[in-house]
């Protein structure tokens, strides 16, 4: 693929690959919108699905969130499905009550969800016609979230992907670079700081803070991604005629490292300036990894497929924490997104795609690693067979990217082998 | 179509799966697209469960849709029955896969499995969660005892002289809100009287043990958002009568003993069973400020009856706002509003509580963790009574809410957010104290206070309803009331101003009010 600027090292992983089909237990792409509702301060995500939709999104928030939030459910009944309710209409009102109620919003998003698909309710088309009726006042589109179609992480990549076609085009002599993939403000001021000190000028984060905040795209565009699991917009935008650099992702010392040099090499940065830009933050946040890197060393690692985080952890766990990986479980694998993580796994880990639970549950009990990455419905019933965990939400909730979170990342696998070790309590073994 | 933010109850099926998880040796094969397994959490995160819930998901995707979702049952049906070795396999529906027809249950019966199936219809876009717990309890039961029942019209047969009385504690599950503990103490209180508890059921229960049912005397319907079904259809079928009165508050709990000594032919003096502190504790001096202080109770059906008689006959509050989220409990609520003179407010529609509470300005809210989050944001002390409720209402300790000792907590529990009764009293006096203030909050609750995080919710010079302003003095004079009760003196200046036709609420307007609403 030409368009894609790959990376010196080798693309494959040699190790044994399997794929699983049966139970899953993850997350639908709706979970999504917990992220992007923060991230994008004035969109509103408007669910229309059933009370399943509206509960998974409150449960899987944790705490339900102060304020009221940008986000709601527009929930199916039986009139609707009856036919006794023309939907669109339903959905008319709905939206009209929506937009008079928030008045700061400025994107409204309509999210399919599972019973949407299922009834195959074309949200697009009702999109479109909602547009008209409020143009000018809120810009309106759909992507879904649907379980049937998304997992976990997978909502923000459909999310992206809809406002793909709305970029404007890049002027023929202009270029950018576009930083794909939701990623917390601190750790974007962070990476802005580097690329002007990189000469890297037209820096984009998509999504941006703002809904308006779109990156234009052209042939002078250059995409690197900042998380996994954009893979359909990073292709979208490929063919818009940009090009994807290809990198490792910016977690740990040599990740972000890494993600940097891939950048400033297809931006044809001199690559003394590039080390000298580098040289310091790295060596900070190899410090810092370092802390943890006592009760890390040795320890095995298991993770069981969410968030699509899975593969970088593992390198940055393996690479950086001298952690051995007794599995890599995956909701799906994505080999264009992958191409820069592969060749920096160790080459035995078992990868596995897809899932089924209990089979995968009873390697983890024969195996039982030190640590096993999971899913918030799983972690207790492993915790209360000895088994210690780390809720792999928490990877994508907090600000785990670049150089000066690489410590707190160490930190949160650390820290539950701390627990263990303080704790003069019960019994976890 | 129903716009919703935060939602009061799942969908029905996730009542199916508190129901399964409640219990011991059933599991459920739940046909639902990938996603739904965040339920899980519930249980593992809530309640700290250190299992998965007993539920097989058939996760079926889009590629799965039109070809391969029937067999997908059908296989995990089987891997269920052989992985779990269930007494009994329950199959249901969640939203989704009810729209593909699949009809599960009819698979299972079909399926010639190696285990008694039980399908169970959820409703899932009718219905809700306490409902879908109701109906797969008395799927259960009547699926597992109609075999045994007498024939129509028969006489139940007299209890042994020998034998001692018994009955079963219906409806406490997972996720319901002090369930384990209450079990617990109802236990001892009906052991103090002489009575056995046969069965208590979902919680804990097997397959084998519902069987057991009839055996007893009587059924206590504990939950009736779970056990009301049940306990009917056992009283029709097997003649078993229900006692009804929920042991929640000193009187109830006496009223409870009462119906028991009743229902079984016992003689018992009720002051003899046990005490609560809870009637010295309210009489105390100490508690005199408690008088009259205007609650809000919202909940489901049953905690919202029975703490609206504990806030007003054993606390001394003035019950100013009643309701619940559960439609099915609407005529009950509705009639016990009527008792303390309020039209019930019967909705599950969180914005329209949060209007009532702003509304009515009450010094107090009990409710549920929705509630708290309005209470918070508005500055009011609350109390979570009700599900749905956060992973702080599943407690380590001993906290339950029933019995005397439910009294106990009840009055404990309530008290706490609230500002003592001296301590009120110097706030009145020294507000404008730099470190001892209203917007530090109750010094017991540390600074982190509800009052310090507290809006005041004025609009200005200008009063809500645009007819009336504010005077400056006046305005500043208003600020002198402590927080917990300025909305209250707010809203009936504004009243009182309105009523008498004043278009600027001047110093002595505010104090006229004071005067007018005083008595």
């Amino acid at each position: 693929m030409s368009s894609v600027i790959a990376s010196s090292v080798g693309e494959h992983h040699p190790g044994p690959q399997t794929q699983e089909r049966g139970q899953r237990a993850v997350f639908c792409g709706l979970t999504s919108i917990i992220w992007l509702h923060r991230r994008i301060q004035d969109a509103f995500f408007l669910v229309v699905g059933s009370r399943t939709c509206a509960h998974l999104i409150q449960s899987a928030a944790g705490v339900m969130i102060f304020a009221e939030p940008r986000f709601a459910t527009a929930i199916l009944g039986e009139r609707d499905l009856a036919g006794m309710a023309d939907c669109h209409e339903e959905l008319d009102r709905v939206v009209s009550e929506l937009i008079a109620r928030r008045s700061g919003i400025n994107r409204l998003f309509l999210v399919g969800s599972c019973p949407s698909e299922v009834i195959k309710l074309d949200l697009e088309t009702a999109a479109a016609k909602l547009q008209v009726k409020h143009e000018n006042r809120v810009r309106i589109s759909a992507f879904s979230g649907s379980g049937i179609e998304t997992t976990f992480t997978q909502g923000e990549d459909q999310c992206l992907k809809s406002t793909v076609a709305e970029l404007p085009a890049l002027g023929a002599s202009e270029d950018n670079l576009i930083v794909l993939g939701t990623v917390s403000d601190i750790v974007e001021d962070q990476f802005r700081r580097l690329f002007d000190e990189l000469d890297i000028k037209n820096v984009h984060f998509y999504p941006g803070r703002k809904a308006g905040d779109l990156p234009a795209v052209g042939k002078g565009t250059r995409v690197i991604a900042a998380q996994p699991f954009v893979g359909e917009t990073a292709r979208a935008l490929i063919e818009s005629g940009a090009e994807l650099i290809s990198a490792p992702f910016p977690l740990g010392a040599e990740g972000s490292k890494a993600w940097f040099e891939a950048a400033a090499e297809a931006y044809g940065v001199d690559s003394e300036r590039t080390q000298q830009v580098l040289e310091m933050p790295y060596q900070r946040a190899k410090r810092a990894v370092s802390v943890h890197r006592s009760k890390l060393e040795g320890k095995r690692i298991h993770f069981l497929p969410d968030s699509q985080l899975e593969i970088p952890m593992a390198r940055f766990l393996s690479e950086e924490c001298g952690l051995s990986v007794n599995e890599i479980g995956t909701p799906f694998h994505d080999q264009l997104m992958m191409r820069g993580e592969l060749a920096r796994l160790p080459q035995d880990v078992p990868m596995v795609e897809g899932q089924d639970l209990d089979p995968a549950l009873a390697r983890v009990r024969a195996a039982r690693p030190d640590l096993t990455v999971c899913g918030m419905g799983i972690a207790n019933a492993l915790e209360s067979e000895g088994l210690r965990t780390k809720w792999s939400i928490e990877l994508v909730f907090s600000p785990v990217q670049g150089f000066d979170q690489a410590g707190d990342l160490a930190g949160l696998f650390a820290k539950p082998l701390a627990r263990e070790e303080i704790l003069e309590v019960g019994s976890w073994s | 179509m129903e716009l919703t933010l935060w939602t009061y109850e799942g969908p029905p099926h996730v009542g199916a799966i508190r129901v399964a998880a409640s219990m011991r040796d059933v599991h459920l094969m739940l046909h639902s697209p990938q996603g739904d397994t965040y339920a899980d959490l519930l249980f593992t995160m809530i309640e700290r469960e250190g299992r998965r819930p007993p539920v097989t998901y058939t996760t079926f995707q889009a590629r799965d849709l039109g070809s391969s979702t029937a067999e997908m049952v059908v296989n995990s049906l089987r891997e269920s029955a052989e992985r779990f070795k269930p007494q009994v396999l329950m199959v249901a529906d969640s939203c989704t896969a009810e729209l593909i027809q699949d009809q599960p249950g009819a698979l299972a019966l079909g399926a010639d499995l190696p285990v008694p199936v039980i399908p169970l219809e959820m409703a899932a876009y009718t219905r809700k969660e306490n409902w879908g717990a109701a109906e797969t309890f008395y799927q259960l039961v009547r699926g597992l005892l109609s075999r045994q029942a007498p024939p129509p019209g028969s006489e139940r047969p007299p209890r042994d002289a020998n034998t001692r009385p018994s009955v079963n504690l219906l409806g406490p599950t997972k996720l319901g809100f002090r369930c384990r503990d209450d079990v617990v103490e109802i236990e001892r209180l009906l052991n103090s009287m002489g009575v056995d508890v046969n069965v208590v059921a979902p919680l804990g229960a097997s397959p084998q043990d519902l069987q057991a049912i009839p055996k007893a005397d009587a059924n206590v319907n504990l939950c009736p958002e779970v056990s009301d079904l049940t306990c009917s259809w056992l009283a029709r079928t097997f003649g078993m009568p229900t006692i009804s009165t929920i042991p929640m508050g000193w009187g109830a709990t006496r009223d409870f003993i009462a119906e028991v000594a009743a229902t079984l032919d016992l003689d018992i003096n009720v002051d003899a069973v046990g005490e609560s502190r809870l009637p010295w504790y309210s009489r105390s001096i100490d508690s005199t400020y408690l008088t009259g202080k205007r609650v809000f109770v919202f909940a489901d059906g049953s905690h919202a009856i029975a703490a609206a008689r504990v806030a007003r006959d054993e606390m001394g509050f003035e019950v100013v706002g009643l309701g619940t989220y559960s439609r099915e409990r609407a005529r009950d609520v509705r009639a016990a509003a009527k008792e303390y003179g309020l039209e019930a407010l019967i909705t599950d529609n969180y914005l329209e509580v949060e209007a009532k509470v702003q509304e009515l300005q009450p010094e107090m809210v009990l409710g549920t963790q929705m509630e708290r989050h309005i209470a918070k944001r508005l500055g009011i002390p609350c109390a979570v009574i009700s599900t749905p409720a956060h992973v702080q209402d599943y407690p380590a300790r001993y906290s339950p809410q029933m019995g005397f000792e439910g009294a106990n907590v009840l009055f404990d529990t309530w008290v706490h957010p609230l500002i003592m009764g001296l301590e009120e009293h110097l706030l009145h006096m020294f507000r404008d104290d730099f470190e001892f203030n209203d917007s530090v909050g109750p010094s017991h609750l540390g600074s982190e206070g509800e009052g310090a995080r507290a809006q005041d919710t004025s609009s200005g010079h200008q009063a809500d309803d645009g007819a009336v302003v504010w005077a400056f003095e006046a305005e500043k004079e208003l600020k002198k009331i402590p927080f917990f009760v300025r909305g209250k003196a707010r809203r009936n200046t504004e009243r009182f101003a309105v009523e008498h036709g004043l278009t600027t609420i001047e110093v002595d307007t505010l104090y006229d009010a004071k005067a007018h609403f005083s008595n």
